[in-house]
């Protein structure tokens, strides 16, 4: 393997003799690019290459020898080549047809200094701004379209939203439900272990009730949906835009929103409330069967205390805000979908970032449930 | 770099796939030899790509027998396999370069994979290799997708050639190039072969570049192929061949690849 070598003597005054033999490849590349790097190169002499002893040679080794004969060159060297094998010829005039490159710059990251990481939070700041007010303007774009359905309802595509119904809610049915069901009892058994202390055990219930109705029922389907098709927009809309499918759609003279967008936002405004429900259901279930099986509490017990601790809201409170959260996971998912350049990494990006973005506006618009209902005092 | 020459480089035997009901190769045979350029034609759904596919690996036959360098490609152990895969490159339809790396980089998987090299060198062979596929020198720092399509193949060309590898096998090389673009690219391909002496298995449905480049042509017709020099195809007399070179655009590209060299191509009658 370490049958290279590169040496530079000089034979007579005045002129040098750079030999090189060996195997000149890839493999041998970087041992060569040691010992050529080492060299001391004479300035303004006569030099030959001798390259007799060559045996293999490959791009790699081609490109060496002309680096070398350039950078005795640039000290002011007059260079010859001498003695390559006939074979190699075109190879070398290849590689010196594709010019003496300047290698690449990487692009790197330039936020090294408190300059360029303060430009860096700048940057993201009005990256934010940007991108909200986009979304403010895809929002305005799907309300229009979605108004003028609502004119003409005629054109509502009922096998598309028939589609989406089953995706995002038949089919979520069994995961909301065991999640649902597993917190339940989660509550229930952490409420009771608590409220045992104060003799309280029975307000397990009251916890139930009014922590899985009013919040965390939606809460879970919301996020658990988010996850499952509020990705799904992202990536079907998205794997769409990389097909170039969204123009073939606009040239054949259908608008995208109201084809791609219309279905998928009507259809989770429908099934996330009806998801809700069923969370809800199974939740308490779940809270009922962890409360009879360490407190005692009987089913008709369990029924009875839930029927007095309730207002009669309650339950419509959690329920109301499950169309508003299917409204944010559709148009974020959506949107982002849309913002899918022509590559396939911008999916797998676009569809985290969907799914982030979603839970987040979610909570928030959570919290500002609670403040508005706080303020009506309900 | 150039031995035994009179030995297939790619040898298969008796190779059959089935996808489903559908039998896409009976018992077919094929061999390359060192130095040459095959061209692999067929209609559409003949097996050219799953053929190229099982010789590089990526689809396991149900029978039959692939040796490339005269190594059984089916039965042999993964580290077998790196050993072969840095011997040859390829190039898929639409480059399948890595969308996350800059065209530079894509370069230097291959070259990152398989040696132990100083960033500056691997940087500078990145570099030339660009320059040999004939794109300019900044395309280097450009991602995957801000390229065109012809330049996104040049670069996979510059990827599958990264360790100068004895066979590059090329997937419809020029399909989706404007006729100078495709031009430009099989004179590329001439031009690598003789400065290389690379063997080149390229799979095409491009009838100029078949005249042009190509020393044999395999043409996949009734789930086998049949392989001859130009002059040998044009004049089978198999429905199909003879309908593939004798219709509207086999003649136009004789006659221009007539016109161009002005002599008819009695290549490789020595090298038989």
């Amino acid at each position: 393997m370490e049958s290279v070598a590169a040496t530079l003597v000089e034979s007579d005054p005045g002129s040098f003799v750079f030999a090189a033999a060996g195997e000149w490849l890839v493999a041998t590349a970087a041992e060569l690019d040691q010992r050529l790097r080492a060299l001391q190169m004479p300035n303004d002499k006569r030099v030959t290459l001798d390259l007799a002893g060559i045996d293999r040679l490959d791009t790699a080794g081609a490109w060496l020898l002309l680096r070398t004969e350039h950078d005795l060159a640039a000290h002011g060297n007059t260079v010859e080549m001498r003695n390559l094998r006939s074979n190699f010829a075109p190879l070398l005039d290849q590689v010196r047809a594709g010019g003496m490159v300047v290698p690449a710059r990487h692009p790197r990251p330039a936020h090294h200094t408190i300059v360029g990481f303060l430009a860096r939070i700048g940057e993201i700041s009005l990256g934010i701004f940007a991108r909200a007010y986009s979304i403010l303007g895809f929002f305005g774009a799907v309300c229009e379209s979605a108004g003028a359905l609502l004119l003409r309802p005629r054109r509502l595509r009922i096998t598309a939203l028939v589609a989406q119904l089953e995706q995002t809610g038949v089919n979520a049915v069994p995961i909301v439900g065991l999640l649902s069901f597993l917190i339940g009892v989660v509550i229930a058994y952490q409420g009771a272990d608590q409220l045992r202390r104060f003799g309280a055990q029975v307000y397990t219930v009251n916890l139930l009730g009014v922590g899985i109705l009013r919040e965390l029922g939606v809460l879970m389907a919301a996020i658990i949906i988010a996850g499952r098709s509020g990705s799904a927009f992202t990536a079907q809309i998205g794997t769409m835009r990389v097909n170039e499918e969204i123009d073939a759609l606009r040239t054949i003279g259908l608008d995208p929103l109201e084809v791609l967008v219309l279905p998928r936002l009507f259809g989770l405004v429908l099934t996330l409330p009806m998801l809700t429900l069923w969370a809800d259901l199974v939740g308490l279930f779940g809270g009922c069967l962890m409360s009879w099986a360490s407190l005692g509490i009987t089913p008709p017990q369990f029924m009875q205390q839930l029927r007095d601790s309730l207002y009669p809201w309650t339950f419509w409170i959690g329920l109301i805000k499950a169309p508003t959260f299917a409204f944010i996971i559709a148009l974020i998912g959506c949107y982002e979908g849309f913002q899918v350049a022509r590559s396939a990494e911008s999916v797998g990006r676009l569809t985290t970032l969907a799914v982030v973005e979603a839970i987040f506006l979610v909570i928030v618009a959570d919290a500002g449930f609670s403040i508005f209902f706080s303020f009506l005092q309900i | 770099m150039l031995n035994n020459s009179s030995e297939p480089i790619i040898y298969v035997r008796g190779l059959v796939n089935r996808f489903g009901a559908e039998t896409v190769h009976d018992g077919l045979d094929l061999e390359v030899r060192r130095g040459e350029v095959i061209g692999i034609v067929g209609g559409s759904g003949s097996g050219k790509s799953v053929l190229l596919r099982t010789i590089v690996g990526l689809n396991r036959p149900v029978e039959g027998k692939v040796e490339v360098f005269g190594r059984d490609v089916l039965r042999m152990s993964d580290r077998q396999r790196r050993q072969l895969e840095n011997r040859w490159g390829v190039l898929f339809q639409d480059g399948a370069l890595f969308s996350s790396l800059t065209v530079a980089q894509n370069i230097e998987v291959p070259i990152k994979e398989y040696y132990d090299m100083p960033l500056r060198l691997m940087d500078e062979i990145s570099a030339v290799k660009v320059g040999m596929v004939g794109l300019p020198e900044e395309a280097g720092e450009k991602y995957p997708s801000q390229l065109s399509g012809g330049m996104r193949k040049r670069a996979g060309l510059a990827r599958a050639l990264a360790l100068d590898p004895e066979i590059v096998f090329l997937d419809e090389p020029t399909a989706g190039l404007d006729p100078i673009a495709a031009g430009a690219f099989d004179e590329l391909i001439r031009d690598l072969k003789t400065s290389l002496g690379l063997t080149v298995f390229m799979v095409t449905h491009d009838l100029d570049s078949l005249f042009a480049i190509c020393d044999r042509v395999a043409v996949l017709v009734d789930k086998k192929v049949r392989v001859g020099t130009l002059e040998q195809l044009l004049r089978d007399n198999h429905p199909w061949i003879h309908s593939y070179f004798h219709g509207p655009r086999g003649r136009a590209a004789q006659a221009s690849e007539a016109a161009v060299f002005n002599e008819p191509r009695a290549l490789d009658a020595t090298r038989v």
